[in-house]
């Protein structure tokens, strides 16, 4: 049985210790966020100065707390402190607790027994036990900030679990920018009681939760790791990155199996096995897990390319037919002759589908859900939108604007980005097919209204075909990891 | 760590289902060369003993033997390349297998993960390419297929210089061989090293169990 997280990460109130009135402390902080951030339930603060702190009345002690009123205890006392905090809290009713605070086992074999007795009293006490020297939790659909640092994420389906605090923010700040949201987020710092494997079993069976997505640098269990993550990622995908990847560990064998066994390489087979999605980078790794949180499944290898005009469909063509778990369908006949009759006969008559700027107003509209809809073509990437929008900004702040027509015009360049970005996500939901709209303008020009307007329809708009097809293919080889084991 | 002599290496993983090149031991020239006779020539022999184990470095192999005096002359020299500390040894005589394409495979044990099948690219610059790819131990059908495809030099396992393409239902035979062995906790790793692809079925020409 996965162990029950809910209390961590949706609870009912919250109580948090060491809290003064210096802004700088962590305590202040976690509190500030806390009351900042949309969390409708209680909060409480513990700490040794009288008064309030942030209009919020200072309690002397956890015997304080009203009985039952928290659930969660975050702990930003030192370490001295914190079994005896465990032992009121446990007494008052709260359930799980985040240790923010430091100086446990990455300070030494003194933290280390300090660690070790706090899980003796988390065990005995039946509390949930994260942390600690971790930078704390969220749950964006519940406004729950429960962290030490910024930023506080928009509520998405994304849920981070990861090993270092800092690719915790990393992944937020990735989501404040794209607006693809985030379930819950836990930096798992010494994971001294709750590990990765822990939350990832926990959001797999998290309604709220689509995918895992997580950063690992060490696994101490590497064995009982691989064996809990093949159970979840036959319900959830997981987005793995690994750090400390080219370190060597060669074993010390006679054989040149050994000689040839690096730790990357055996993390690697089993992530493969256990059906992990391994990204290379923080960037492709969220941009996977946004892509898993906002896109259906492909049923299979086959990408169709739709682009305005240019060299987009070119690339984007070469970096499809090098991936190893893509392909480029050749354009069905049928579709050839369908679009014959929609173009003036310059488009390219291939696979990308180049309409060589011949389109009209409801050229790509109808393009977007005849071609995802197609039973040979798995997922579709659409190219070169937000031209008309880029038009229409420079018309807008030039000297001319608004006058001489220009406000007409504006207005429907405008208006036909928003149909191209609601047609590319409408396709995808009818058909369920993956439909990923990749623009340089996502991060050159994000108020463009055709990057503006993939937003709202809750999707990632690619920076760059590059990047779309990296989080196609990963989601390509998930489909295809699972398809051969149910 | 000890190492099993590749006779009984040999012994080991074809009673696993691996299928090894026909071969024999012998304990003189002249036994070599009857050996040699009977399975036909060309033959490779070897010097085989529970220590000795990079063979290639030492010069303990003759390849392509196509006569009786080749066979003799080749076991004359490797029984006097013999040193003290080889221990017991004795030749090992085994057809030449014909094929261009080799692969590696092989088990570790992982202090993390635990057992480990491998596959890679065989052949002297082996471990210069480094295509190699992994997977825990014991693994299924499916997951040594995945091994074989994770390979990056997928074109080898097609058709090849007029060869068949690779049979990958025996490569897989092969993977899930060696994962089972895992169960055998006596066994601290193997190396299959080279298998060579002769008419499309991956045959090992040496092997090496080393054991605790």
């Amino acid at each position: 049985m996965p162990r029950d997280l809910s209390s961590l990460f949706e609870p009912r109130g919250v109580v948090v210790t060491g809290v003064s009135s210096h802004p700088g402390k962590f305590g202040f902080v976690t509190l500030h966020n806390l009351l900042s951030c949309g969390y409708q339930g209680e909060v409480f603060a513990v700490g040794r100065e009288n008064g309030t702190v942030l209009d919020q009345p200072v309690l002397a002690s956890i015997e304080m707390l009203p009985d039952g009123a928290a659930e969660l205890l975050v702990v930003c006392t030192p370490v001295s402190a914190n079994e005896e905090i465990l032992r009121a809290a446990a007494a008052r009713g709260v359930r799980a607790v985040f240790v923010a605070a430091g100086g446990y086992s990455e300070a030494g074999d003194e933290g280390a027994a300090a660690e070790a007795r706090l899980v003796d009293v988390a065990n005995e006490l039946d509390l949930v036990l994260a942390g600690p020297n971790g930078q704390g939790i969220t749950s964006p659909p519940v406004g729950l900030c429960a962290q030490i640092v910024a930023p506080f994420p928009p509520p998405g389906r994304i849920g981070v679990a990861s090993q270092s605090g800092n690719f915790v923010s990393a992944f937020q700040n990735y989501s404040k920018q794209t607006e693809v949201g985030i379930s819950r987020s836990v930096s798992a710092g010494n994971a001294a009681a709750t590990g990765i494997a822990d939350y990832l079993e926990w959001f797999a069976d998290d309604p709220q939760t689509t995918v895992g997505l997580c950063y690992l640098e060490g696994l101490t269990a590497g064995r009982e790791f691989f064996e809990r993550v093949r159970e979840i990622t036959m319900r959830m995908p997981v987005v793995v990155v690994k750090g400390g990847a080219t370190s060597g560990g060669q074993l010390a064998a006679a054989s040149h199996t050994g000689a040839l066994a690096s730790n990357d390489r055996i993390f690697d087979g089993m992530a493969q096995q256990a059906g992990m999605v391994r990204a290379t980078n923080i960037e492709s790794a969220f941009e996977a897990a946004a892509t898993f949180a906002t896109q259906p499944l492909p049923s299979g290898s086959g990408v169709l390319i739709l682009t305005t005009a240019g060299g987009w469909g070119v690339v984007t063509a070469d970096a499809v037919t090098a991936h190893r778990d893509l392909t480029l369908v050749p354009l069905p006949d049928d579709l050839l002759t369908a679009i014959d009759k929609m173009l003036p006969p310059r488009w390219s008559r291939n696979n990308p589908v180049d309409l060589a700027a011949g389109e009209t107003r409801d050229t790509i509209p109808e393009l977007l859900d005849m071609v995802a809809g197609h039973p040979d073509i798995d997922s579709v990437v659409q190219l070169g939108l937000g031209i008309q929008g880029n038009t229409a900004a420079m018309t807008r702040r030039g000297p001319f604007y608004p006058g001489h027509g220009l406000e007409r015009i504006v207005g429907f360049h405008d208006r036909q980005e928003r149909r191209y970005a609601q047609a590319a996500a409408a396709a995808s939901i009818n058909h369920q097919k993956p439909v990923l709209v990749a623009s340089e303008l996502a991060v050159t020009q994000p108020d463009n209204p055709m990057v503006a307007a993939v937003r709202e329809t809750d999707r990632l708009c690619y920076s760059s075909a590059d990047r779309a097809v990296t989080a196609l293919g990963l989601l390509a080889r998930y489909a295809a990891w699972r398809r051969a084991r149910l | 760590m000890p190492t099993l002599s590749e006779a009984d290496s040999r012994t080991l993983v074809a009673k696993s289902g691996i299928t090894v090149s026909e071969w024999a031991t012998a304990t003189d020239p002249n036994s070599a060369v009857d050996a040699s006779r009977a399975m036909g020539f060309p033959v490779a022999i070897k010097l085989c003993g529970n220590t000795i184990t990079h063979k290639t470095e030492r010069g303990l192999v003759k390849l392509s033997l196509t006569s009786d005096d080749d066979v003799r002359v080749a076991a004359e020299t490797l029984l006097a390349a013999t040193t003290p500390d080889d221990g017991d040894v004795e030749l090992l005589v085994s057809t030449m297998a014909r094929g261009d394409r080799e692969f590696i495979a092989g088990l570790v044990r992982d202090p993390q993960f635990g057992p480990c099948v491998m596959l890679g690219i065989g052949g002297v610059l082996a471990e210069v390419f480094a295509d190699v790819a992994f997977r825990l131990a014991p693994l299924d059908r499916l997951d040594a297929h995945e091994l074989i495809e994770d390979l990056g030099a997928q074109a080898v396992l097609g058709s090849f210089r007029g060869q068949p393409p690779v049979n990958r239902e025996a490569l897989i035979d092969i993977l899930c061989a060696l994962g089972a062995l895992s169960d055998d906790p006596t066994i601290v790793s193997i190396d299959l090293n080279p298998l060579i692809v002769v008419d499309g079925l991956p045959v090992a020409v040496d092997a090496l169990v080393e054991h605790t």
